[in-house]
């Protein structure tokens, strides 16, 4: 007998799987295709301007720094505000996302733009979130050919740019809009749920930024 | 293998007592992850409600957990993705084995991982000829000691500053040797640059999984560093060795625990890093793993299932219970001389290795009830401690002058008279003998008690004879 039925077999001696296995069958069928919602927090049920607001106070108290601007138009001058505050090099590595693509770079000739995944030499890394989380200041990011998984990691800053109007109230609504996305049990191969830049509390409980994941986050909120 | 040095806890214990560096590094559990759970736990209103919902998923996936897993498994498949069942440690270090082999590998960078450790597995990849490079912080730490973790989210809680330092230097030994690291951050940044270029090294990345969604096959893990996404965005294959109790139906369920373990362990809202992986990478993506393994482990859950053990098959590793416990605070977690310490280890040891080893654990407990009163998925603890001492007893493992007291009292406890007149006569002699101080700093036949700590005098009378007393007095005020 394999490993695989060994185990099954033991789990169902277990549980006494043999009585009700219609209806087992049945409750766990029913469950997987409707997969019921639970309880959401109350902050995560708040109208939009509100939970935008949440979305940002969470964002500044993980300390991941943020800045609303009013159109998509606006992101390339963001950027480039960022890096030179920061006195970083006008250069930065992004996926071929037609969302970040389209926008007007022509606008700062001075930025150097390299696209594809990232190789570890990037300082600073540009990505497109799905949507984000009003109540934990969460960015859901998908992978996919235009959104590589390296630029979320690798680069010393991440820029993350997110549209006001899929700044969701709780996870589960932006799990929800995977699936619609996917189909249902469909994923995309990652799905990096990020909540601040990285960090490490592993030596004596001391929290310090920039884990092995970026130093810095920066979220620009279009809309 | 881990080495088994449970069946020693009252002499690791001892040692740990006496250390120095140990005690001085403990302080600071003693403290932050307290403060830090209460706030998260305070700062949201439904998180008494959503330890209830938690809960109730694991219940059901558990009652259920035969027809998840196939559930799971064929989502696996259809997504690309192989999944190998393992009854044993060793069946799952060799189906490690054969995936790295397949692959040409010689290095394999690991997130962290608890279940890995269960199984032994760095020691016998290297045996084997394969590096395992641990990229969390503090396992990098503790293999470069070559320890184990002391602390399931924490392992290196044991350690001072200056302790990661001192090996540091040992082993960087390429890096100028006048750089400061006197501060984390030092260290930090030295640990980061070392295992930057070890990511890109190596062929396979083996992670653990927080969760194992049967809805989409996919696996979860909940990190702060991003070690364990680099670990498995990188090298050409991602293993992940998950036990099957890691089950839970949906997104929709992940969601709901995902919102009590970070506020549990560490007190965030949410870990920094929540990771979905889904089969090996898609056609079109630029990066991510060519090939995608999930190892299915047993290792004695099974047997757990249906038994009085099988609530601590809720357990979502968070690390509370034993951030909550006195006796864990004290000792440390190498003290419980296997992979899981605290009131969790307490009750998974005796049932992973046999309570003929683990015995000890589960009796080294106040019972004051503190981990189960945290516990994010209300697993109770202390029951299940003492269904392990009852078992204990019942095989005769424990000492013969303990078998012997515990005889005589329930002899007294049967005959309450005796019992009475017994202490009646004790209790008042005790007060008697007290020293000023009202405690016992030395007392024949309780040096066992003593040696450690006073023992408080007695009350001047037994609680039966001052509530003799007080009927005495209201049925005279009543006539």
């Amino acid at each position: 007998m394999s490993a695989r039925e060994t185990i099954l077999r033991k789990v169902r001696a277990s549980l006494d799987a043999e009585r009700n296995a219609e209806q087992r069958a049945e409750t766990v069928a029913e469950r997987l295709a409707r997969a019921p919602r639970g309880l959401i927090p109350a902050r995560g049920k708040l109208p939009q301007e509100e939970r935008i607001a949440l979305f940002c106070a969470h964002l500044t108290k993980l300390a991941a720094t943020w800045r609303r601007v009013g159109s998509a138009d606006e992101v390339p001058e963001a950027v480039a505000t960022y890096l030179r505050e920061r006195n970083l090099p006008a250069s930065f590595r992004m996926g071929s996302d037609k969302r970040l693509a389209d926008l007007p770079w022509s606008g700062q000739r001075s930025l150097e733009i390299r696209t594809g995944p990232s190789d570890g030499t990037d300082e600073v890394g540009l990505s497109h979130a799905n949507s984000g989380i009003a109540e934990t200041g969460t960015l859901v990011m998908l992978s996919g050919a235009g959104n590589p998984t390296t630029i979320n990691f690798l680069p010393e800053h991440h820029i993350v740019v997110v549209e006001a109007g899929r700044i969701d109230g709780d996870l589960e609504t932006a799990v929800g809009r995977v699936r619609r996305r996917f189909g249902r049990g469909g994923m995309p191969r990652t799905v990096n749920f990020i909540s601040g830049p990285s960090r490490s509390g592993d030596i004596e409980q001391k929290i310090i930024l920039g884990a092995h994941g970026p130093r810095a986050l920066h979220v620009i909120v279009v809309g | 293998m881990v080495e088994i040095t449970s069946p020693r806890f009252k002499q690791n214990a001892a040692g740990a007592l006496a250390d120095e560096q140990l005690q001085k590094a403990m302080n600071n559990v003693r403290s932050k992850f307290i403060d830090k759970r209460r706030e998260a736990a305070e700062a949201l209103p439904e998180f008494e409600a959503l330890r209830d919902r938690a809960k109730a998923i694991k219940d059901h996936t558990l009652d259920h957990l035969d027809l998840y897993l196939e559930a799971y498994e064929k989502k696996v498949v259809e997504t690309g993705g192989f999944v190998h069942w393992a009854q044993t440690a060793a069946e799952a270090r060799g189906i490690v084995l054969d995936i790295c082999r397949m692959a040409n590998a010689r290095t394999v960078t690991k997130g962290k991982s608890m279940i890995t450790e269960e199984i032994g597995l760095n020691g016998f990849l290297e045996t084997m000829g394969i590096r395992p490079v641990e990229t969390d912080l503090g396992e990098y730490i503790i293999q470069l000691r070559g320890e184990h973790p002391s602390h399931i989210i924490a392992p290196a809680v044991h350690l001072t500053k200056e302790q990661v330092e001192e090996d540091f230097r040992r082993v960087h030994d390429h890096l100028p040797a006048d750089r400061d690291l006197t501060e984390p951050e030092a260290l930090l940044g030295e640990a980061r640059k070392v295992l930057r270029a070890e990511y890109f090294n190596a062929d396979v990345g083996i992670t653990g999984a927080n969760f194992l969604v049967a809805e989409t096959g996919s696996s979860i893990i909940v990190t702060n560093e991003g070690n364990g996404d680099l670990t498995q965005i990188l090298p050409r294959v991602h293993i992940v060795v998950a036990s099957i109790e890691k089950i839970v139906p949906t997104l929709e369920d992940a969601s709901q625990i995902l919102r009590v373990l970070a506020r549990s362990a560490t007190g965030q809202e949410m870990s920094t890093y929540t990771t979905v992986s889904t089969g090996p990478r898609r056609n079109g993506d630029v990066d991510g793993p060519e090939s995608y393994h999930v190892i299915l482990l047993d290792n004695g859950r099974s047997a757990m299932l249906g038994t009085e053990f099988q609530e601590m098959l809720r357990c979502i590793r968070c690390g509370a219970c034993m951030n909550h416990c006195p006796v864990y605070h004290s000792v440390g977690g190498h003290a419980y001389g296997w992979v899981y310490p605290g009131p969790l280890g307490a009750v998974l040891t005796p049932s992973l290795i046999g309570v003929e080893k683990g015995g000890h654990l589960p009796n080294a407990s106040t019972f004051c009830g503190r981990c189960e009163s945290v516990c994010p998925m209300r697993i109770p603890l202390p029951k299940m401690m003492r269904h392990w001492r009852e078992r204990e007893f019942e095989r005769g493992l424990n000492p013969a002058t303990q078998r012997y007291g515990l005889r005589l009292w329930a002899f007294f406890a049967r005959h309450p008279d005796l019992y009475r007149a017994v202490t009646g006569t004790v209790v008042p002699l005790l007060s008697l003998m007290a020293p000023k101080s009202g405690r016992f700093g030395w007392l024949p036949l309780a040096g066992g008690w003593t040696r450690h700590r006073d023992l408080p005098a007695p009350e001047k009378r037994t609680f039966m004879q001052q509530l003799r007393d007080r009927e005495a007095v209201s049925r005279q005020a009543a006539a």
